[in-house]
């Protein structure tokens, strides 16, 4: 761990630590933000370059960081960034920032940012933050990818706005899934993906917390 | 193991090397001094950075607005042809000033400056709503509203009226296209909120925006009537539209502003002009 390589830093959160099927962070934008592929992706790009950004600032200065204002200094650089990226957006991809709308902003709060910084850019050079940045933001884009395609595909028939399957609205015969243009939908697409991954890299399943007593037992009290 | 080995010579020749430091890295990170200096200097670079971002990036990002606007009046117009471009469509659409007081048309003010939400925060072109006018929660209301005609060979076949009201969060924007009759309603358009998106903000939604399509804003006695219900609308509702699900207050707000903007205060006089001169023109 103390000198881990570029490649696995740069691919192992892809899918052997991916944010958001291990360690479970940054739900909250994953449900809200992929009922569209298109504005997954761009969601995708924000994240990425925003991790690697904060990563990248923090770890060059994180041995001058005092300890008792560490969090809020990371804050104000993430925050910073986010802004600059939302700014960004609203001039080059007007559309899309209007649907993405306050999840841009929220990227400040997204775990994984804070996560990374705190876990990663503190203790190692600039270069590597970096890269782990961009790690952690295509492990995380894997994911909006999935759910995005799963849920434009299912709840629209179309992909980036293409039509594939054709809605019985539009004389197809595909109908479509309203479920899956709803928040909640994201939470089953995202618990298939994590039972995929774990059934494939049986290594991340946990131990369970307790066992079940079994019927014998039971009867006894 | 021999990284961490390696490691730990690292640290200690870092810890070695440090008293030969000067300034800012000699200080102990942890002193008062330090915490105020790292502070400050991270404050002053990333204010300095957004501030660039913001400054660089603010033409674009108003012309973007600005065709957003348009795109928003010629959708409310009923304009979609794609195959023409913004500035063809727009010739279809005229803007004219209306004196909201009077409820005439008023040419004092050059039409393609004039902007009515700058208009109504300057003290001298707008006036200040009481509370019992001021029912959509907007503070002031310019004195001239900028409204738009459309037009098929010359003839007017619409207008549109800028609306705007508080919801939940925010100030909504938007426009109302109505019949020149000045009381169907042909199609309505938000394009600028801040509501609860997927619940307030559902006020984009263009499927609830087309429900709005001929119902009337006022009753036969002339007041202004329109409501987004609780729930769904009666089958065959003349003034109701259904309402937003989970968002009681964000509906409520929407119809408060359009009451408000047809209303006495707002647009109210000049709508009924209009549609004293559309009975005139058919008798």
């Amino acid at each position: 761990m103390a000198n881990p390589s570029t490649k696995s830093v740069l691919f192992d959160p892809i899918f052997a630590n991916n944010p958001i099927g291990l360690q479970i962070l940054g739900i909250c934008s994953a449900l809200a933000v992929t009922s569209k592929l298109s504005v997954s992706l761009v969601m995708c790009l924000a994240v990425i370059s925003v991790v690697a950004c904060s990563n990248f600032s923090i770890s060059l200065i994180r041995n001058h960081i005092p300890s008792s204002i560490r969090i809020i200094v990371q804050m104000v650089i993430i925050a910073s960034l986010v802004i600059v990226v939302d700014q960004f957006l609203k001039a080059y991809a007007f559309e899309i920032s209007k649907t993405l709308s306050v999840f841009v902003g929220l990227i400040i709060t997204n775990c994984i940012v804070m996560g990374r910084a705190e876990a990663f850019a503190m203790k190692n050079g600039p270069g590597l933050s970096f890269l782990d940045g961009i790690g952690n933001g295509l492990g995380y884009s894997f994911i909006l990818i999935v759910v995005g395609t799963v849920r434009e595909l299912l709840g629209s028939g179309t992909l980036l706005g293409y039509t594939i399957l054709k809605p019985v609205t539009e004389g197809g015969w595909y109908q479509t899934n309203g479920l899956m243009l709803l928040p909640p939908s994201a939470f089953f697409v995202i618990g298939l993906t994590i039972w995929a991954i774990r059934s494939w890299k049986k290594d991340q399943v946990e131990e369970p917390d307790y066992e079940l007593q079994n019927a014998h037992n039971a009867e006894a009290h | 193991m021999s990284n961490s080995n390696e490691n730990d010579v690292v640290n200690e020749q870092e810890q070695l090397t440090e008293p030969k430091k000067k300034g800012l890295a000699a200080m102990s990170n942890d002193s008062i001094g330090k915490t105020f200096i790292v502070a400050f200097l991270l404050c002053l670079v990333c204010s300095v950075l957004v501030s660039v971002a913001a400054t660089v990036l603010k033409p674009r990002q108003q012309l973007n607005r600005l065709v957003d606007l348009q795109k928003n009046i010629l959708s409310v117009a009923g304009l979609t042809d794609e195959s023409q471009t913004i500035e063809q469509r727009f010739e279809g659409v005229e803007a004219r000033l209306v004196d909201l007081n009077t409820g005439e048309y008023t040419t004092e003010l050059d039409v393609d400056k004039y902007n009515q939400r700058k208009a109504s925060k300057d003290p001298e072109l707008s006036i200040d709503l009481n509370t019992g006018q001021d029912i959509a929660s907007i503070g002031r209301r310019a004195n001239v509203g900028k409204i738009y005609l459309v037009k098929n060979n010359d003839i007017v076949t619409k207008v549109i009226i800028p609306i705007k009201g508080y919801g939940l969060w925010s100030t909504m924007y938007g426009f109302v296209a109505l019949k020149t009759d000045g009381r169907t309603i042909e199609d309505v358009t938000f394009y600028e909120h801040n509501e609860t998106p997927g619940l307030g903000g559902e006020i984009q939604n263009r499927s609830w925006q087309e429900s709005w399509q001929g119902k009337l804003i006022y009753d036969d006695q002339g007041k202004p009537a329109f409501t987004v219900t609780k729930g769904i609308a009666a089958e065959g509702a003349k003034y109701e539209v259904d309402g937003l699900a989970g968002a009681t207050i964000t509906s409520d707000g929407v119809t408060n502003l359009v009451r408000f903007w047809v209303g006495e205060n707002g647009f109210g006089p000049f709508l009924k002009k209009l549609a004293k001169d559309a009975e005139a023109n058919n008798g």
